[in-house]
């Protein structure tokens, strides 16, 4: 099959991966389309890093398939990653080798005239004047750059990054973003996997959130941040006077104190209640605005609901669970919740 | 991080239009390049180079003192140069140079998986079959590098010591000076068929335990073990058969007449040891998951 030009950069299909008795991808669905920058959401160890070396050919599915513009890696071999280039995990180059040389070696091994565009790719990632050095020398940060560069190489019309920003400084970290931003605007597809929610709030329109093995949630990020409910920040003549007010209204949920104000969730009926409620108390309102929620904002509110109902029910949380939940806004609810005990995990 | 507004990606790019794919001859010409700049590489030649230099200073030494050897090629050390690239031949054969071939073909593969890089390059265009034949070839030629520069060292090394002179075979007639250099350049890629057959094993065990010391280990161990068959009363039968035998296979060259028969049957029980370990190494490396480092 020649190259299906216009197919769907990633369509999995019920991919499957079994290690003995655990279930590291349980029916993984995926539909990246031309153009988006998806994020692959998702807390170690949660099947990310798994299916996307099946998306590579790098290992055989248990079950299911995924076509890259409508290739099976398993059934093309390095054919069906024309186009297709990235890195899983970490980037891994030949420390005894420089940059440089691990460059021509990939380059020699893609063929195509790979190997003239070098010093342009070094450029772009500004690590031109460090090329002639050995790579064990490098810091995380080059490494990565490198990774880049090397997937560049590859004249990419789908780029899969797993965690790049992952063991980078701020402002390494800022860079890599601004990257992946410039090159998404160059109409390169990205598939990007992480942990880090501002990364992905920052550079993604399309998510999909994998939780012990399966996909919860695929679908708009702002569609996502919508089914959070509405988010609103309240400020008041006397915060502490207004707080249990809100924490005894009727439809406010989720309050919460911080320095810069109080936060909750309700509807537009019931903040009109809570405002002639907060009046009755003598509080006056200072300012009340409305706000999307944000991503980060959603795990970690929805993980103390989840984790509260997780508890109620009993539920282990072992990788085999059931099929994918019917109510997709509680599938949503669920990936995010473990998303951010992870998040919370991490921060602690 | 600079712009990449001429950043070589580009949406219109069109991938099927891609035809120059790489050969399994570049990516031999890569897997060379990455053992020439290992320093590793060069322990194992820094064997193969060190032992002849030992063994011609001993015999320098030991020589003087009037000690002969017990073979034909030791009783003509002072007589001949060409007896100690022989005797060299003699002794490395049973053992170190088994170890030298296979020190990089028991650590081709697995040390890639175990570093992550074998991923980085099977994402790239280059066929698993590609690799695998690259990555083998590679270890063959490390091991005729390995052969020869022993050779060379202790060629050199007698030569300088006791002279370019005729030599006598293992019958006992005499051949000129240069008829028995090319003896002894055609005995050792004799001796290479069994040592391939090595190198194929410790390939197999590379590929499939992931562990470099399970395959430069497991594959020496398999020398032992064959030794050790060989020894046992009453299994006479199979000693013909075992892969250890046939690194004697270049003595048939040093008879006069040439005596062709040891070497005929080295060469298809040898191939009993490698290809199989090839063929199961290929599909191993074939569909093998790779998600080490």
């Amino acid at each position: 099959m020649s190259d299906a030009e216009g197919a769907q950069p990633v369509r999995a299909r019920g991919l499957v991966k079994r290690y003995k008795e655990v279930l590291a991808v349980d029916h993984v669905d995926l539909n990246v389309q031309t153009g988006d920058v998806y994020g692959f959401l998702g807390p170690n160890g949660a099947g990310k890093t798994t299916t996307l070396r099946m998306a590579l050919g790098l290992i055989v599915p248990t079950q299911g398939a995924v076509e890259l513009f409508g290739r099976d890696p398993m059934r093309e071999g390095t054919r069906a990653l024309e186009g297709v280039a990235g890195f899983v995990d970490a980037t891994r180059f030949y420390p005894y080798m420089t940059g440089r040389k691990n460059l021509e070696l990939l380059a020699a091994l893609d063929g195509d005239g790979a190997a003239q565009r070098i010093d342009e790719v070094l450029e772009i990632v500004e690590l031109a004047p460090r090329a002639k050095h050995k790579v064990g020398g490098y810091s995380h940060g080059m490494r990565q750059r490198l990774g880049i560069a090397a997937a560049l190489l590859r004249r990419p019309r789908l780029l899969i990054l797993d965690e790049p920003a992952t063991g980078l400084d701020p402002a390494g970290m800022r860079d890599m973003r601004l990257l992946i931003r410039r090159l998404a605007d160059e109409g390169i597809t990205v598939l990007l996997s992480s942990h880090q929610l501002p990364e992905v709030q920052e550079l993604c329109d399309r998510v999909a959130i994998v939780d012990k093995g399966r996909v919860v949630y695929e679908g708009a990020l702002d569609s996502l941040r919508r089914q959070g409910g509405a988010q609103y920040r309240l400020h008041t003549t006397d915060d502490t006077l207004a707080l249990p007010v809100l924490k005894t209204q009727q439809g406010i949920e989720n309050v919460l104190a911080g320095e810069h104000g109080l936060s909750f969730q309700a509807d537009e009926h019931h903040v009109a209640e809570l405002s002639l409620a907060l009046a009755q108390a003598g509080i006056g309102i200072l300012a009340l605005t409305p706000e999307l929620a944000t991503l980060e904002d959603l795990f970690f509110r929805l993980t103390e609901e989840n984790g509260a109902a997780r508890s109620a029910s009993g539920d282990s949380g072992s990788p085999i669970e059931d099929a994918l939940p019917v109510n997709p806004v509680g599938a949503a609810i669920s990936g995010v919740a473990a998303v951010g005990r992870e998040l919370g995990q991490e921060r602690r | 991080m600079s712009s990449v507004a001429t950043a070589p990606a580009a949406a219109g790019s069109i991938a099927g239009v891609r035809t120059r794919r790489p050969s399994t001859l570049t990516a031999y010409r890569w897997e060379l390049r990455k053992l020439i700049a290992q320093k590793r590489t060069y322990l194992g030649l820094g064997l193969g180079v060190i032992l002849p230099i030992i063994f011609v200073v001993v015999q320098n030494v030991h020589t003087r003192h009037g000690h002969g050897g017990d073979s034909i090629f030791a009783a003509q050390i002072t007589q001949s140069g060409l007896a100690t690239p022989v005797l060299m031949l003699l002794f490395e054969s049973v053992f170190f140079l088994p170890l030298i071939a296979s020190l990089v073909a028991g650590d081709i593969v697995a040390t890639e998986d175990g570093n992550g890089t074998l991923k980085t390059i099977l994402t790239r265009s280059v066929e698993r079959g590609q690799l695998f034949a690259a990555k083998t070839l590679a270890a063959l030629t490390y091991a005729v590098v390995a052969v020869y520069l022993a050779t060379l060292v202790a060629t050199v090394g007698g030569i300088a010591s006791w002279g370019f002179n005729s030599i006598k075979t293992f019958s006992g007639s005499t051949v000129s000076a240069s008829e028995g250099l090319a003896l002894v350049i055609a005995a050792n890629a004799c001796y290479l068929i069994p040592l391939f057959a090595v190198a194929c094993i410790a390939v197999l065990l590379s590929t499939t335990t992931r562990n470099s010391i399970a395959g430069v280990g497991g594959a020496i161990g398999i020398v032992i073990l064959l030794y050790i068959v060989a020894g046992i009363p009453g299994l006479e039968g199979i000693k013909p058969y075992l892969l250890t035998e046939q690194f004697e296979n270049w003595h048939g060259l040093l008879r006069t007449p040439t005596d062709w028969a040891p070497i005929w049957h080295s060469l298809w029980v040898c191939a009993l040891y490698a290809v199989p370990s090839l063929i199961a190494g290929y599909l191993v490396f074939l569909r093998r998951d790779v998600a080490g480092g």
